[in-house]
């Protein structure tokens, strides 16, 4: 199901999510790479020695979670922008999700937008809490969405509400 | 149609050239191809085929396929997807396979 | 081509031609100037890093070379360190090497000028070449290859159409999708003809996430429009690839990117009567070469694409093979040994993984091959008649 036009879909693997108490404690780092390729960033980048060491370059990256603490270094590391970082303890009613996003416009702190989930559907409305654009982060944005604890684990990407009128940028073209 | 803002990458345009397309006076910039300018400008059929007389646009942009073939400043079968913006190109849609004495 | 009459015609002479500035090229002259060797750099663009100076994507591949970084910036660094290097590597940009005769002599045009060059070892690393797709009107302006797509918007900051339909769902084209979007550009559907998607899943995730649906099992029937492209049919197709009647329809687009697959850049190759062997998997005729990236002329090594089409981060490798080994056929060192297997390693493990499967058929078809052949002449040789 993985290779056909499916998305990947992370409960299906076990080195997807932690269990649910250690959800419950604090930030984590949710890796969605789920195919031998010969790659190795994140495991390199983690300060924690979270990401278990590979044997060879094309392991797949397992976190052990007592050690990860939602830094979110492997993110930013991450050619594949395979990495979210999620918090579930944000708040009462909301879950913080940090994604790593290429385009413009980018939005800014306090903005609500629009969240998608792994097919680019709209799950929920999200605020915008930071951006963080830092230079070692190498043109690979992270933005902070707090979102409904329920939707923490779907949601992937974000888009400008429609009719925002700064997404008239998103296109250089008219669409047809 | 030019990138305005790219999240990667920040291009820096050269001075600005005047060329003229089948006589239409267009403007690109310095440090483009041909084609590049032509694109930017809404042209995108560049010629015809020679035998059943089809539009024809670029295809690979490396200068291999020779599906860019126009007349630069009277010399016709010029790659123009390798061929770099010159001020005051004239540059025109060539008809058959082009005359390659000419030097008009 | 104007003729010039003034043309001044001297040999030129270099221990190492290197043909191509992409990684495999620039690995290869850095290596082979490192071993102490006079070096000739060769590349018919007006700059360094080939394939790599249109990639703006953070690059796969292992820490301890160029992961993470970005295409255009390992290009960069890849021609710093040819600056920076021990030697001097002689650089010929906008400078296409046209052929190679019987004598060893390569044919080089710069400026509409045409001279030879006359290298004692030659390294071919002159890339891929992008592969055409069958379908009907597939001559209309609008019809472009990915790399060409590349060239225009990352290059050149010009977009290709407003509204794009990509056939291919391999890296190239999933990549080229997502950069497509960054530069402001629709992706209406990512079309491939097998059942499974092809690249990277990491990468197929990029695009999914913007909404961009892949249609497995789908291909182009054709493109409509009279002067340029205006939409495109596509269609369902069986196991076979055969087009299912009936699953027909018609998708609005302005510009059908080709993402098919590369082929080897060879021709150079060929003229020297390397012999040449067809592997599908490596992307069609590529040489016959050994372990040390030395084809069946011993003066002529490959490296790269055009060895067979795979990873920037295996072209490195395997042109620093080739620079080491060519150099070490000229000069003696002791340590080569020790770098060569340091390499085969490394890229053993580079094509260890599930991607990397068809390289591994593809490779195992050429060591037969060459094992093969290595039997045949031995055996006349030895005076035996050829099996
Ligand atoms: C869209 C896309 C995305 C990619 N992403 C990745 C990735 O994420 N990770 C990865 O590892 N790889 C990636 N690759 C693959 C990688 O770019 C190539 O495998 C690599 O560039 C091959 O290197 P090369 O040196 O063999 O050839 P090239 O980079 O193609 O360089 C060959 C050079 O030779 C020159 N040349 C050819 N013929 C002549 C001649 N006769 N005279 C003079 N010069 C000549 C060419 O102009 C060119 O500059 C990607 C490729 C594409 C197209
Ligand atoms: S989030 Fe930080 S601690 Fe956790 S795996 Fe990534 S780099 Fe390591
Ligand atoms: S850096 Fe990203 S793509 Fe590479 S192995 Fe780690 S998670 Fe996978
Ligand atoms: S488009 Fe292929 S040679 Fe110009």
């Amino acid at each position: 199901m993985l290779k056909k036009t499916k998305v990947p879909a992370f409960y299906e693997h076990k080195n997807g999510l932690p269990h649910a108490e250690r959800m419950l404690q604090g930030p984590f780092a949710l890796i969605e790479c789920y195919q031998r390729i010969p790659c190795d960033p994140c495991q390199y980048a983690c300060p924690r020695e979270a990401i278990k060491t590979f044997q060879d370059i094309n392991d797949l990256p397992e976190i052990d979670y007592d050690r990860c603490n939602g830094c979110g270094r492997c993110l930013s590391k991450c050619p594949g922008l395979a990495i979210v970082i999620i918090d579930s303890t944000f708040s009462l009613q909301e879950g913080l999700v940090k994604i790593p996003f290429e385009f413009l416009p980018l939005p800014v702190a306090g903005d609500v937008v629009e969240a998608l989930n792994r097919e680019g559907r709209v799950v929920c409305r999200a605020r915008v809490l930071k951006v963080e654009n830092a230079q070692w982060q190498d043109r690979t944005p992270v933005i902070w969405l707090t979102v409904p604890k329920e939707h923490v684990l779907d949601v992937r990407n974000l888009r400008l509400i429609q009719g925002d009128e700064r997404d008239g940028g998103r296109y250089n073209c008219l669409p047809l | 149609m030019r990138v305005i803002q790219h999240p990667i990458l920040h291009f820096q345009r050269g001075r600005e050239i005047k060329f003229t397309f089948n006589g239409r006076e267009l403007t690109g910039y310095e440090g483009e191809t041909i084609a590049a300018a032509l694109h930017a400008s809404g042209v995108r059929a560049l010629g015809h085929s020679p035998r059943l007389n089809r539009p024809r646009g670029f295809f690979c942009a490396t200068g291999n396929c020779s599906s860019c073939l126009m007349k630069v400043n009277g010399i016709a079968n010029v790659r123009v997807c390798i061929t770099p913006l010159q001020e005051g190109a004239v540059v025109e849609v060539q008809k058959g396979k082009g005359d390659i004495l000419a030097t008009d | 081509m104007r003729c010039k009459r003034e043309r001044v015609i001297f040999l030129q002479q270099t221990e190492i031609a290197v043909v191509g500035g992409g990684p495999a090229g620039l690995a290869a002259a850095l290596e082979a100037v490192k071993m102490g060797c006079q070096v000739t750099l060769i590349d018919r663009h007006a700059f360094l890093g080939g394939q790599l100076v249109k990639q703006t994507h953070k690059f796969f591949g292992s820490s301890k070379q160029y992961a993470g970084i970005r295409g255009i910036d390992i290009a960069k660094r890849l021609a710093g360190d040819l600056d920076s290097g021990p030697g001097k590597v002689s650089l010929e940009l906008n400078t296409t090497v046209l052929g190679y005769y019987d004598d060893g002599v390569l044919l080089v045009e710069k400026d509409e000028r045409v001279s030879p060059l006359f290298p004692e070892r030659i390294i071919v690393a002159t890339g891929a070449m992008e592969k055409m797709l069958l379908f009907r009107n597939n001559d209309l302006p609008g019809v472009y290859g990915a790399g060409a797509v590349q060239t225009l918007m990352n290059l050149y900051g010009v977009v290709p159409g407003c509204r794009v339909l990509m056939i291919g769902a391999g890296n190239i084209g999933l990549i080229v999708s997502y950069q497509l979007l960054q530069a402001g550009v629709e992706v209406a559907a990512i079309v491939e003809g097998d059942t499974r998607i092809g690249g990277y899943l990491v990468h197929a995730a990029k695009v999914q996430r913007s909404g961009i649906p892949i249609y497995t099992s789908h291909t182009i029937l054709e493109a409509t429009g009279e002067n340029c492209v205006e939409g495109a049919v596509i269609c369902q197709v069986d196991e076979k690839w055969q087009p299912l009647a009936g699953t027909e329809r018609e998708i609005a687009v302005d510009v059908i990117c080709l993402a098919v697959g590369l082929t080897p850049l060879t021709e150079l190759l060929r003229q020297a009567g390397c012999e040449m062997y067809y592997v599908p998997e490596l992307g069609g005729y590529v040489p016959l070469r050994d372990e040390n990236m030395q084809t069946t002329l011993p003066h002529i090594f490959v490296a790269g694409d055009a060895a067979g089409v795979e990873e920037a981060s295996i072209a490195m490798v395997e042109g620093k093979i080739a620079g080491i080994s060519a150099a070490g056929s000229l000069r003696s060192c002791t340590k080569i040994d020790g770098l060569l297997e340091a390499c085969r390693q490394e890229l053993h493990e580079l094509r260890a993984g599930d991607t990397g499967d068809k390289s591994r058929r593809g490779l195992e078809k050429l060591r037969k091959t060459m094992e093969k052949r290595k039997y045949a002449e031995k055996d006349e040789s030895t005076g035996l008649l050829r099996a």
